[in-house]
């Protein structure tokens, strides 16, 4: 997967530098020129159904339903939206593929696309369109949605970081101007923070989106669920290094980590219950638009940072991916993806982004540029987020497996029984490595 | 031909049945056997799966998580069944007694059932939360602990608030099912127990409890076989967390079935459960139904 990303990213960086020499934004965004190579035409009479996860910030739904509405003025394509809970998508959708019913586009989570990519429309064409149009997919894009590096069998929508957001004056009274950006230093942040009465703390329940850092931790010391060649090799001394250093992190938790849900570190965060915690832009956007004049001043003393890098020596960030998938069981294939070029298309999408207020980090290079990032500096840290994700299969290819394997909390629940000292390292290893290898036989 | 079988009572009573019978088939027999056949198969959502005879219940059965979700349900089951009858029994004959306001206390009473199980679910996360339980800040500023109670964060601390949750929630069910037995039974045989010197226990014992037991083997059958199938309580509380404590054979398959997409092996577990919850529909059958035993009989 390596190799392919590499190759990849030197791909999206030349057409990235080929659109800057010829005048950046002008080429970058200039429909026109690339406009006439996507023809869609989509069916008579077509009506579209799309399910899509429940916002977590309000400006991204409001956005959304009006780019939608725009959609409907200018196709005369009735479009309706269901939201469901981003956790319950993944079932609906995975029923939907499998009785061939349903909505007929889907916006769902990691590697769901993967699960039944022979379910799915080949939006090969609307990829390159859009990847051609706005300088290239991120590497993570394509190991989500371009599976055997050839077709694609979604569109990316983007991501949500997962980055470290801490409150600036508690820090500062532990003695950090800043959030170390190597593990040991880290470590000492934290205790520290203990030590001021102002802990920090990180889900470790069965938390779908929130538990993700677990991924950094086993990566960060060069730990890995499987191989390239999807061997699986959690049960080995790098994850038992990453497991021991847990093991040093977790007394410094506020305690009840282990039960903590997605929602907790939120709302533990936001009644200065805790000093630092991983999320996405979310806490800080809730703070900002908050109606209580107490929590909106919290916003001024929180920030983010990325989280810090191991002794692997490169960024090892996991973030929560979004898909848009066109159901092989529609009867209109080619109004659903007119729905997801037009929702894509810098008119619609930059607003959505901007509305969003940094929750959604961009898929395709040339949005790097949407001012969202730029009018508030905290927005910065989540710029990347989809640049430098790693996927949860990682170092092996995505599929069934790694979906599997994810769903199923092989690595959270390895980590939480390590580092809360309910099985040794070494037990909780082997019983990953067991689990993961049912997944990974097939 | 049309007329004789209309006035056959067979054949009418077998063209009435007819409806029921395709009901049955669809929503009950179907599914069931679909499950089975899954069990079997090495099914993923999205595409069928390869025969693979016992395969997925001989991993299962060396699986240490499915062991636990297994101990996990058996022990959730056995301990909410015992209180839900124990706390049911008690306000069914408190409820049936001549008290003020009984017919408002025992719509009150119905309240925790009819609250859909989520939102119930839901109250109690946030009882239980870690940082805000109101349980944990009363006792803070009562005194009587110095740190709040971690009632999700630790395995047994877990199994206990879970069960406790599911008990307010099922409690309701089985009280006012047994508040419609003791209406049934009638006054006379308590005038006539008391003119023979019985004393209230004596009449619990020997009057109420014998005609109350066919009432007791329905509700218990649908309370045990409720609280072993339980999946929303758990779901919304703590996904089976914190270490797999609280994770039951339903919750479990679904997390390996549908979120996970190994449908054989979700629905292997799912089928494992169907043992144990016709050894309590047969418990309930043979044992506590046994007309003669009701009876006063040996058997």
């Amino acid at each position: 997967m390596s190799d392919f990303n590499r190759r990849k990213f030197l791909e999206g960086s030349a057409s990235v530098a080929a659109a800057a020499t010829l005048g950046t934004g002008a080429t970058v965004f200039a429909p026109a020129i690339h406009a006439q190579t996507l023809q869609l035409k989509p069916e008579k009479g077509a009506k579209l159904r799309v399910l899509r996860w429940s916002r977590f910030v309000q400006g991204d739904i409001d956005a959304y339903m009006a780019n939608v509405k725009k959609f409907t003025e200018k196709t005369g394509i009735e479009v309706r939206v269901d939201n469901e809970s981003w956790e319950d998508v993944r079932p609906k959708a995975a029923v939907a593929a499998n009785t061939g019913a349903g909505a007929d586009i889907i916006l769902s989570t990691n590697d769901d696309a993967n699960l039944y990519p022979d379910k799915l429309v080949d939006m090969t064409d609307l990829c390159d369109y859009l990847g051609k149009k706005y300088g290239g997919w991120y590497p993570a894009c394509e190991a989500f949605l371009r599976p055997d590096g050839k077709k694609w069998i979604g569109v990316p929508l983007g991501g949500t970081g997962s980055m470290i957001v801490y409150r600036d004056s508690m820090l500062k009274a532990a003695g950090f101007n800043a959030v170390p950006r190597d593990t040991d230093g880290f470590l000492r942040m934290f205790k520290a923070l203990k030590e001021k009465g102002t802990p920090g703390g990180m889900a470790l329940g069965h938390a779908t989106g929130d538990c993700g850092w677990t991924q950094w931790l086993i990566w960060a010391f060069g730990g890995a669920l499987v191989d390239k060649n999807n061997k699986v090799t959690i049960d080995s001394p790098e994850t038992l290094k990453a497991l021991e250093y847990g093991k040093e992190l977790y007394p410094n938790f506020v305690p009840g980590t282990l039960s903590w849900l997605d929602p907790n570190n939120n709302k533990a965060f936001l009644d200065s219950q805790i000093s630092i915690t991983n999320n996405g832009i979310s806490i800080y956007y809730a703070a900002k638009n908050s109606q209580d004049p107490k929590i909106k001043e919290m916003a001024a003393d929180i920030n983010h940072a990325p989280f810090p890098v191991g002794p692997v020596g490169q960024p090892t960030e996991y973030h929560l991916f979004f898909n848009q998938m066109v159901m092989k069981y529609t009867k209109y294939p080619q109004a659903a993806k007119e729905f997801l070029r037009f929702m894509m298309e810098e008119e619609q999408f930059g607003g959505w982004m901007q509305a969003a207020g940094g929750y959604i980090s961009q898929p395709l290079r040339a949005y790097e540029k949407n001012s969202v990032w730029t009018v508030d500096p905290k927005h910065m840290a989540y710029r990347d987020s989809v640049k430098n994700l790693r996927p949860a299969g990682y170092a092996g290819r995505l599929g069934y497996a790694s979906a599997g394997a994810l769903a199923d909390f092989i690595v959270q629940d390895m980590v939480a029984e390590a580092i809360s000292g309910s099985k040794t390292p070494k037990e909780a290893m082997e019983r990953a490595q067991k689990r993961a290898e049912r997944y990974y036989k097939v | 031909m049309l007329e004789r079988l209309q006035n056959n009572r067979n054949a009418l009573g077998l063209l009435f049945m007819l409806p029921a019978a395709v009901l049955l088939l669809l929503f009950l027999t179907y599914p069931l056997g679909l499950g089975v056949w899954l069990g079997f198969t090495d099914a993923k959502v999205g595409r069928g799966g390869e025969w693979v005879g016992l395969e997925n219940y001989e991993f299962l059965w060396g699986d240490s998580v499915t062991r636990l979700a297994l101990f996990n349900t058996l022990f959730y089951t056995v301990v909410a069944s015992v209180l839900k009858f124990v706390f049911g029994l008690w306000l069914a004959l408190l409820l049936n007694r001549n008290i003020r306001l009984k017919s408002f206390f025992r719509a009150v009473i119905l309240l925790p059932y009819i609250v859909p199980t989520a939102l119930s679910a839901i109250a109690f996360w946030w009882i239980y939360d870690s940082q805000f339980s109101i349980i944990s800040w009363v006792l803070v500023k009562l005194g009587l602990i110095d740190r709040y109670i971690d009632f999700l964060g630790e395995p047994w601390n877990a199994r206990i608030s879970t069960i406790v949750a599911n008990v307010w929630r099922g409690v309701p069910f089985v009280a006012i099912t047994l508040l419609a037995g003791l209406q049934t039974i009638s006054p006379s045989y308590y005038e006539a127990s008391a003119i023979d010197g019985a004393t209230p226990w004596q009449q619990f014992r020997y009057v109420t409890l014998p005609l109350l037991t066919p009432i007791i083997a329905v509700v218990m059958t649908f309370s045990v076989l409720f609280t072993f199938t339980d999946f929303q309580l758990i779901y919304v509380l703590t996904r089976g967390g914190p270490l797999n404590a609280t994770h039951l054979m339903a919750t479990l398959s679904f997390q390996r079935a549908i979120s996970g997409g190994a449908l054989g092996e979700g629905a292997a577990i799912a089928i494992a459960m169907v043992p144990f919850l016709l050894a309590a529909i047969m418990f309930s059958y043979f044992g506590l139904q046994r007309r003669a035993w009701q009876q006063g009989g040996k058997d």
